[in-house]
């Protein structure tokens, strides 16, 4: 079993890091325990910029910074980023296209005991819709490390969505791991069925991967970490290969990696998709397991949607 | 003031004041009212007051100014056709679809627009970005900005304004353009953001009143917030919204309307009168 670590922590650890050689700056709205950012804080407190608790202005201040050349990482958790300030992320970041990184945390339902107002299962598509954003969701904490650095070197805006509770680090284990912003990652290869993954939910994806084959089903399992600009083309090859596909992702099926996927292939090969995600509703406070088990962000219900997949080839 | 130099300020405000009322006629929408209250201000910040250079429109070194209140974009294109940074003929394309002048303002499109604004409140707190910036890098350009006093009802302003004074940003010095009218009527009546000077000083910030239209307030006023150590600086400057043209003058109609053929005229008679005053 990989070892579990949150991908909030590796993005900690990548500021702290790539502040040696890089000299960027780091906001954050008063949640840098919770961000990490502490990280960054602790090691290079010049270049760390509180906010306080004033989420519109920390986007605009950043976008600021980023007119004079400088680069601005922001935190907070990905409600407030994409929700509370996302007229300041479109207008402010997005219009102008500044080099600004958004780093979101506690994305999604494993949130967990805050609950409901806490849990953003909307960001990936709120942020999706802005013209020249890139959305990154990472899979586990060597990827998170990776899609952070990426992100300082791309020049331009980028919405990265980090989780709060420790997922398994599958990236760790995958021989000449490599990441780029806009490239999926094929995990396993298969031939009946495509399950396309992103963030924590492609180690579940695995799993039904796994499940599946006991049922002599060979699914092929891809990582989507970039939402945006998304792997259109490996999608559509996979797709053309298995006939059915299943997106997997802990955020509303509405919008976010399942309605991206949904787009492309109704333009380049219709065929089956079932969607795995939240379904059309709110969160709830509850143990992080239980909440999955609630909401059906398993690996067992992406297996039962997979076969749903095939079944209507 | 030097009267001669004041003189040339006063023309080339009456200037710009032509290119404003030319761009929101030929656009056939607009907001000339709160473009008109502000044009002697921009006149002395772009003429007088801030290091900038039509030639170099992105020098790293240069004062930036953020005009917050966006929809006063006429004003900011006027000024700086006048001071060189586009042709001013091209202030008759304002908001056509082929045009670099867009209705708001376009930091990407248009040369010598620091930043895009346009929905009120973000632009004060980009500014503090900037402001930020300098001191981080030790540069020692300033940051100005504009805002609208109907816009310091957007609960953002006042993020800013802690923001600036909780980061000591003396490089700071905003205005606002106190011409005490709204889209929906005197902002008393509206929302009343008031007593402005006494809230940002309690949210520690340095506070000039002054004339809008009074050049040597606005030397004074701009003079003063240079020496201020330690705190942002805020000029309130009681304006009249539509100032120069009769019948636009403290009229809340005139927000955000253009003038019809006869009026443009009218308009375009005014200006040619204060035209005729200071020759």
């Amino acid at each position: 079993m990989a070892e579990k670590k949150a991908t909030r922590e590796a993005y900690g650890a990548a500021l702290a890091a790539l502040g040696e050689k890089h000299d960027f700056v780091v906001l954050d709205a008063d949640l840098a325990a919770a961000t990490k950012t502490g990280v960054f804080k602790k090691k290079f407190p010049e270049r760390f910029f509180d906010c306080g608790i004033a989420e519109g202005n920390m986007m605009s201040v950043a976008a600021g910074i980023a007119t004079t050349g400088k680069i601005p990482f922001v935190s907070t958790f990905a409600i407030f980023a994409s929700g509370r300030a996302y007229e300041q992320v479109r207008n402010s970041i997005g219009y102008p296209h500044l080099n600004v990184k958004i780093g979101a945390t506690h994305a999604g339902i494993t949130v967990g005991e805050d609950g409901a107002t806490h849990q953003a299962n909307e960001d990936l598509a709120l942020m999706r819709t802005i013209p020249g954003m890139t959305v990154i969701c990472p899979a586990d904490a060597t990827e998170a490390y990776a899609a952070t650095e990426a992100a300082l070197l791309h020049n331009g805006p980028v919405y990265l969505r980090y989780g709060r509770f420790a997922v398994p680090d599958l990236s760790a284990e995958l021989a000449g791991y490599h990441f780029e912003i806009g490239k999926g990652v094929v995990y396993k290869e298969g031939k009946d069925v495509t399950i396309v993954a992103t963030g924590f939910m492609v180690h579940l994806a695995m799993e039904a991967a796994a499940m599946l084959a006991e049922e002599g089903i060979d699914a092929e399992v891809i990582n989507i970490h970039t939402i945006k600009p998304l792997d259109a083309e490996l999608v559509e090859r996979s797709a053309r290969k298995t006939g059915a596909v299943v997106t997997a992702e802990e955020h509303s099926v509405i919008g976010g990696l399942g309605g991206a996927v949904c787009e492309a292939l109704s333009e380049s090969y219709p065929c089956p998709v079932k969607r795995v995600g939240v379904e059309d509703s709110y969160g709830r406070s509850g143990k992080v397991p239980e909440l999955l088990e609630l909401y059906g962000l398993t690996a067992k219900n992406i297996a039962a949607k997979a076969k749903e997949a095939i079944a209507k080839k | 003031m030097e009267e001669l130099r004041k003189l040339a300020l006063k023309r080339t405000a009456n200037a710009v004041r032509h290119g404003i009322i030319d761009g929101v006629y030929n656009a056939g929408c607009g907001h000339p009212g709160g473009s008109l209250s502000i044009a002697d201000i921009l006149t002395y910040l772009y003429f007088e007051e801030m290091n900038v250079d039509p030639k170099n429109p992105k020098d790293p070194k240069r004062d930036r100014f953020v005009l917050s209140k966006g929809h006063t974009a006429p004003a900011l294109y006027s000024v700086l056709a006048h001071r060189g940074f586009f042709p001013v003929e091209e202030l008759k394309t304002l908001r056509k679809t082929d045009s670099r002048l867009q209705g708001h303002p376009d930091m990407k499109g248009t040369p010598g627009v620091d930043m895009t604004t346009g929905s009120l409140g973000l632009g004060i707190s980009a500014a503090c970005g900037m402001a930020l910036s300098a001191k981080i890098s030790g540069d020692d350009y300033r940051v100005y900005a504009i805002l609208g006093d109907g816009e310091s009802e957007e609960g953002q302003v006042w993020e800013a304004a802690m923001f600036a004074a909780h980061y000591k940003l003396d490089n700071l010095c905003a205005l606002i353009d106190w011409n005490g009218l709204q889209i929906d009527g005197p902002i008393a009546e509206v929302m009343d953001p008031t007593p402005h000077d006494e809230k940002f000083r309690a949210f520690g910030w340095h506070v000039i009143t002054i004339d809008a239209h009074d050049l040597d307030a606005i030397e004074a006023a701009y003079a003063e917030a240079k020496t201020v150590k330690g705190k942002p600086t805020m000029i309130i400057a009681k304006s009249i919204k539509g100032k120069g043209v009769s019948y636009m003058e403290n009229k809340c109609e005139w927000h955000g309307q253009a003038p019809k053929e006869e009026q443009y005229l009218v308009a375009v008679e005014d200006l040619n009168k204060i035209d005729a005053e200071l020759k």
